[in-house]
């Protein structure tokens, strides 16, 4: 009989163990190359490494390099331009398409993919096309003055001042239906009976909006900035296929800066330095939303 | 040091997997494209008829910047190739961390100091020793005109600057773009080297190898960027982000009346059935003739754990004239050994060789600033930079030279 019920004890254990066995390869990879080589980045932008990683500790240097650096400065203030005009405009169009869409018109089935499919493109696909869209020599420009109207004239892509604008144009195309698709679903989730309610008490559409379905969008909103945020901050490819950070250095954003400084021009210890502060900059985002997440569900 | 230990980690296990790749050479490379994996079959043939096998290793990419990028990763991981295509600086920075073998067997019996130019050497050796065996020799410092273009305007080949604008000048009045150009910051950099030697081999030399801030924020270096703004004015209003090969296209077929560009750029001419000479031209630079800037593909050999016979017959079938002659001949470039016959080259290439052999024998041969062979990495692109934001109009001459101090200083 002792035998039988330590088998059964086994077997009850076992089971308690499968799961995390089958986990644990898994956290251990995550714990090993994601968090473990943040913390070699981190480690890294406290050494004087160039080409390769080197051990000798050199305190803030990097840092007081980076911050000393045009090309740094050029890239922050394009990644304000950048986040600040995509978040904001993604969230307008995206809301207006949701709740043009929601009006239980004919044919939202075929006209929600639609809106959704540049998704499904990668940014390098996205890069190229508007590239070829936007250059004065071959895209929109040249093919308006064919048509006959000469005085067209939409060089942006060509201008410094103006080319952020166009990675800003592309980013905006690309996601604006995913956060379409983000409201939409927010707006399915609202309690018919309430809107029922308002209009009884005589409530105009306008209103209806503005002082019940929006408010109740908040979590919508909430996801769809962390989701806009963090995608404007890790902008790489869409920027290397659209201008290649030029006309000169004019559309360099952190990661472009990140990866050149860390992979192309032996000053690793910079590079470290420069994803440290992208990466301090996520964090500041996204914590106050994991807590006050955390903080609803409890 | 560490990586010292990796190596020897690696050598270690090299040993222990046995004999089976003791007659292989491994080699990483980016020469992908038609032409160039054509020439390296001689190469490859050339070892499989002593009997050693070639591992192929391509990483494509046009600058290298790619295969670079996996260099990196396979020596930290322990693993490093047995001949590694690179280009000056990365040769050195790669000597210093002490990873690459030593050649002097082979170069000792082959003679390789004698026929190879010294400022070649600079990056073929390290503290007096052979590390890399060149393949090849661009330079940088070329004009491609279309020589149409070139008649229409009544006037002979340029041999000064104030030449130079009145060509440019004229072929703009003839209604086509003058100079047909790619705003990229590499193509930019690829000007200013010509334009900078143009005024001195001194200031040059004092400028992008010492790095002397009195020659980067001086008078000279206003002038210089002066000169870039004027060429500013005869490029196109669509040449940014646009590539290289399709400005030699703009200069093949009229729309443009020349292209400043390294002798790459021959090759495109060539593939479209243009005639040296007779459909275009090339001339020096204004203002450079007897000097020339160079950028030099290598073979960085990397230490393998003791002596390789393999590694050094493939320096030696690397430096054999047969090999540089029929290879360089298909890369546009001209062979790193100043004794190779030029029958088998066109007008443009003896006309290369001859100036090669000439600035080497009289201390009139640099490397490039905008190829990375004349300062660090870090340097190079600080330079691309400065040059690049003047070029696109966002600082005037005087704040580029003020600015061209403190960027080479940042990057130090």
């Amino acid at each position: 009989m002792a035998h039988h019920s330590t088998e059964v004890d086994f077997k009850t254990k076992l089971q308690d163990w499968i799961p995390k066995l089958v986990l644990s390869p898994s956290v251990a990879m995550v714990l090993v190359f994601v968090y473990g080589f943040i913390i070699f980045t981190v480690y890294l932008s406290f050494t004087d490494s160039r080409m390769l990683p080197s051990y000798e500790m050199v305190g803030f240097a990097n840092y007081d390099r980076l911050w000393g650096l045009r090309a740094w400065w050029t890239a922050i203030d394009n990644l304000f331009v950048f986040a600040s005009l995509y978040i904001v405009i993604c969230t307008i169009i995206g809301l207006t398409l949701a709740i043009l869409l929601d009006q239980k018109i004919r044919g939202e089935g075929g006209l929600r993919p639609i809106y959704l499919y540049p998704m499904a493109l990668s940014f390098i696909v996205t890069g190229t096309a508007w590239k070829w869209f936007l250059d004065p020599g071959i895209g929109l420009e040249n093919t308006m003055h064919l048509w006959g109207w000469e005085s067209f004239k939409f060089n942006w892509i060509k201008d410094r001042d103006y080319a952020i604008y166009t990675v800003v144009l592309a980013a905006v195309w690309q996601t604006s239906g995913f956060v379409m698709a983000m409201f939409l679903a927010g707006l399915r989730g609202i309690d018919n009976e309430i809107l029922k309610a308002a209009q009884i008490d005589g409530a105009s559409n306008w209103s209806l909006y503005r002082r019940i379905v929006i408010p109740l969008l908040r979590p919508a909103f909430l996801s769809a900035f962390v989701i806009l945020s963090h995608l404007a901050i890790k902008s790489y490819d869409l920027v290397i296929a659209l201008t290649g950070g030029g006309p000169g250095r004019a559309t360099e954003l952190p990661a472009t800066f990140m990866y050149s400084y860390t992979f192309t021009r032996n000053q690793m210890g910079t590079g470290a330095a420069s994803a440290v502060i992208m990466l301090t900059t996520i964090a500041a985002i996204m914590i106050p939303y994991l807590y006050a997440e955390l903080k609803e569900k409890r | 040091m560490t990586i010292r230990k990796l190596l020897g980690g690696a050598a270690v296990a090299a040993m222990i997997s046995g004999a089976a790749y003791a007659e292989d050479v491994e080699v990483l490379h980016w020469w992908t494209s038609g032409g160039e994996a054509a020439a390296l079959n001689v190469l490859k043939d050339d070892l499989a008829g002593q009997g050693i096998g070639w591992v192929d290793m391509p990483v494509a990419g046009g600058g290298g910047e790619a295969a670079m990028t996996t260099l990196r990763a396979r020596v930290t991981a322990g693993d490093a190739p047995t001949a590694v295509q690179m280009l000056g600086f990365d040769i050195k920075d790669w000597a210093a961390e002490g990873a690459l073998g030593n050649l002097n067997a082979v170069a000792e019996a082959e003679g390789w100091d004698a026929v190879v130019p010294t400022a070649l050497q600079n990056f073929s050796k390290h503290d007096g020793n052979w590390i890399a065996a060149p393949v090849n020799v661009h330079s940088t410092n070329w004009v491609w005109m279309n020589k149409a273009a070139l008649d229409a305007t009544g006037l002979g080949e340029p041999t000064t600057w104030e030449e130079l604008v009145a060509v440019l000048d004229a072929m703009q009045a003839n209604g086509i773009t003058a100079l047909g150009h790619g705003g990229q910051a590499w193509q930019d950099a690829t000007i200013f080297d010509a334009v900078v030697l143009s005024l001195g081999d001194d200031f040059y030399k004092s400028a992008f190898i010492d790095l002397n801030p009195d020659a980067l924020g001086g008078a000279q270096m206003v002038e210089a960027f002066d000169r870039m703004a004027k060429l500013r004015s005869y490029v196109d209003d669509n040449f940014s982000g646009r590539d290289w090969n399709l400005a030699s296209a703009m200069v093949i077929n009229g729309e443009a009346g020349m292209q400043m560009m390294g002798d790459w750029a021959k090759g495109e001419f060539l593939r479209a059935d243009q005639v040296p000479g007779e459909d275009f031209v090339c001339i020096r630079f204004p203002g450079t003739q007897g000097s020339v800037t160079f950028n030099s593909d290598q073979f960085a050999m990397f230490d393998t754990g003791g002596d390789s016979p393999a590694q050094q017959a493939m320096a030696a079938s690397v430096m054999n004239p047969s090999f540089q002659s029929a290879f360089n001949v298909v890369k546009g470039s001209v062979p790193a050994r100043t004794d190779v016959p030029n029958d088998a080259f066109d007008a443009c290439g003896k006309k290369g060789m001859a100036d090669l052999a000439d600035a080497n024998a009289n201390g009139r041969l640099h490397g490039s600033a905008a190829h990375g062979h004349a300062n660090p990495a870090a340097v190079k692109n600080a330079i691309y930079d400065v040059v690049t934001a003047h070029f696109n109009g966002e600082f005037d001459s005087a704040t580029a030279a003020e600015e061209m101090v403190n960027a080479v200083e940042s990057a130090m």
